[in-house]
């Protein structure tokens, strides 16, 4: 049993160290696998603020982590094809910056989070699971029938984006853009854990009649939650596009959403580092049972209702000590 | 558009409709009566739809692979109950779906591997092929109406069950308060594996009858298990009747917008940007239905707060 804090860094450094490993040895592919867990990771890390944190468990993040997509794949098409998003009174053109890209990915995944949590937020319980379920597989099904943007066949990007003053097809180097973001990420949610905001949204997961009761606006407080947790996985769904070079409805399908749930659940519930051993568990197991059987999903369906039914508290729980609570 | 068409799209809205009303009939009654949010419901869907067409195909008569997929959608789900559900019940919402999710991968993956990765056909029964000439000079194919009085009579049934049996009534007590029924004397778990199996009975007869229309395959369960959830949300949590009635909407909004938006659309715009914004649009319809109900009456047209 070892502290949670020194746990987290020692995950920190395997997270690095094998990408390290991999580039001394010459093996892309394997940063490339290390690169696709910390983007997953992130997008766990956006859902596990409004699921660990708030209670609220979301079965529709794949709406903010494709919106992510899309918005890559939309500005970067445009910009591929010299051809302007909107010529009228003003010009938008499209653009190949991995920035703008991604100030543009969560500005449009967190007003559609703040359309959808207004929504779900006024239910609760099983309703709230039910109804974002719903509302991510509308936005499957709309990428689907809207042909502007490769419909069913998705998104071709032949280049990937560019970051100033780095070379982003060096799969070292575009790991490390990824990596970057995802501990910029974790330290920005630790710190809002922390936060008033933070302590007043677990709270209310533990007890909202009692939050209620001392002034705090319960709806607001998980609204606001809400958008930041689809803000978050929609900048993992940009990350995830330009590593694929590739969008395409899978992105919103709710298989997705039910992934991005497994991260989080492998890893820890409410644990600030539950999304990223997860993600990473989950792609070794990805990578050594697939190779084992194409039919690999039977093994991670054996091992994860094992998890639920006997393992609660994931990975980081069975190995770090008792001392951050998470409200049952 | 013509009327006769119009009529032939609604007979086709209320065919999806009693199709949906089977599988949200059993999600609802399994989350009444238990409290348990089931996201395997549309894999007995497929294991009915699975065990009919290897009936139909072994023994060439439709009424056995019916039979068969009630059956097999059954005792799938008395297993799945006695195994794994029946530790979920008291267990919060995230474990039940994370176990339930589970049950999807664990079932997808199993069936691909035993039928493989192409999807079978189950062919409309001789009987029941063509159409048949309705009051007013429809024509309509007889298959689709039969699952449409079928699906009636399964709802009639229902009612009657719960409403006029003995087991009905422990089913509408178990739905007030599970403890009190348990504390005089109805065995509690025998009366959980019932209810389960009851619903799994209808999600597989539902994947049978629709694996005609369809092709019978890997994930067929999951669309539908998803507008089963919208159509719950519709008619509020809990509720038979308001699951017929959300399923029915569901069935008409769905089919009608499909063939309306676009028409209505070409009538201010062009041909082609008509039908790709009319059919964009249908596909969203029953989600921003089921956002208008959310906005108005959160807890669904039939549900209690």
């Amino acid at each position: 049993m070892i502290r949670e804090g020194t746990l987290n860094i020692v995950i920190l450094c395997l997270l690095v160290a094998v990408p390290a490993y991999a580039y001394v040895m010459n093996e892309p592919f394997t940063i490339t696998l290390a690169t696709r867990a910390v983007i997953f990771a992130l997008a766990g890390v956006g859902l596990n603020l409004a699921l660990g944190q708030g209670g609220l468990v979301s079965f529709g993040h794949a709406a903010y982590f494709g919106m992510g997509g899309y918005a890559m794949g939309i500005l970067a098409s445009h910009a591929q094809n010299y051809d302007p998003i909107f010529d009228g009174a003003f010009l938008i053109e499209g653009t190949n910056s991995m920035p703008v890209i991604w100030v543009v990915a969560v500005v449009s995944s967190a007003l559609l989070a703040l359309l959808i949590g207004a929504l779900s937020l006024r239910t609760s319980g099983v309703y709230f699971i039910m109804v974002t379920l719903a509302f991510g597989q509308m936005f499957y099904y709309f990428a689907i029938s809207w042909p502007a943007y490769g419909g069913e066949d998705g998104l071709s990007i032949y280049v990937r984006n560019q970051f100033p003053g780095l070379n982003t097809l060096d799969p070292i180097q575009f790991f490390g853009i990824c990596f970057a973001i995802l501990c910029l990420v974790l330290l920005f949610v630790d710190r809002l854990n922390k936060s008033p905001f933070g302590l007043a949204l677990n709270g209310a997961h533990q007890n909202e009649e009692r939050a209620r009761t001392v002034g705090i606006n319960v709806y607001k407080l998980r609204l606001v939650a809400f958008v930041i947790s689809g803000a978050i996985t929609g900048l993992a769904g940009a990350l995830f596009a330009d590593l694929n070079r590739f969008v395409s409805p899978t992105m919103f399908s709710w298989a997705i959403s039910g992934e991005i749930m497994i991260f989080i659940i492998l890893g820890g519930v409410a644990r600030l580092f539950g999304p990223v051993v997860g993600a990473a568990v989950y792609i070794l197991l990805e990578h050594f049972l697939g190779g084992l059987s194409d039919y690999w999903f039977i093994y991670l369906g054996a091992i994860l209702l094992g998890m639920v039914l006997f393992a609660k508290g994931g990975i980081i729980g069975k190995l770090a000590k008792k001392e951050t609570h998470h409200g049952g | 558009m013509s009327t006769i068409l119009l009529i032939e799209q609604i007979l086709n809205g209320l065919q999806f409709g009693v199709m949906l009303f089977l599988m949200a009939a059993g999600l609802t009654l399994i989350f009444g009566v238990m409290g348990l949010i089931n996201l395997a419901h549309g894999s007995l869907y497929m294991i009915g739809a699975f065990a009919a067409a290897a009936v139909a195909g072994w023994s060439g008569n439709f009424l056995l692979a019916l039979i068969a997929s009630l059956i097999a959608a059954a005792i799938f789900g008395v297993i799945v109950e006695m195994t794994v559900i029946r530790r979920l019940y008291k267990r919060d919402h995230l474990d039940q779906v994370l176990a339930t999710f589970a049950l999807i991968l664990i079932f997808s993956e199993a069936t691909r591997w035993t039928f493989g990765s192409f999807p079978l056909f189950l062919d409309i029964p001789a009987v029941l092929k063509g159409t048949v000439i309705l009051p007013g000079g429809i024509e309509y194919s007889l298959y689709r109406l039969t699952i449409i009085l079928i699906g009636l009579a399964v709802a009639l049934g229902l009612y009657l069950l719960i409403s006029k049996t003995r087991v009905g009534m422990r089913i509408r007590a178990g739905e007030n308060d599970r403890e009190m029924i348990g504390a005089l004397g109805v065995d509690i778990s025998v009366l959980y594996t019932m209810v389960f199996a009851l619903g799994a009975a209808l999600a597989g007869l539902s994947g049978a009858l629709v694996g005609a229309i369809q092709s019978v395959e890997v994930g067929m369960g999951e669309p539908v298990l998803i507008l089963a959830f919208v159509v719950i949300v519709i008619g509020g949590i809990g509720s038979i009747r308001g699951a017929l009635a959300g399923a029915i909407l569901v069935g008409l909004t769905d089919t009608l917008g499909r063939t309306l938006l676009p028409v209505l659309f070409s009538s201010f715009m062009d041909g082609s940007a008509a039908t790709t914004v009319g059919s964009a649009l249908a596909s969203m319809l029953i989600y921003i239905l089921m956002a208008g109900v959310l906005i108005f009456k959160p807890t669904g047209l039939f549900g209690s707060a």
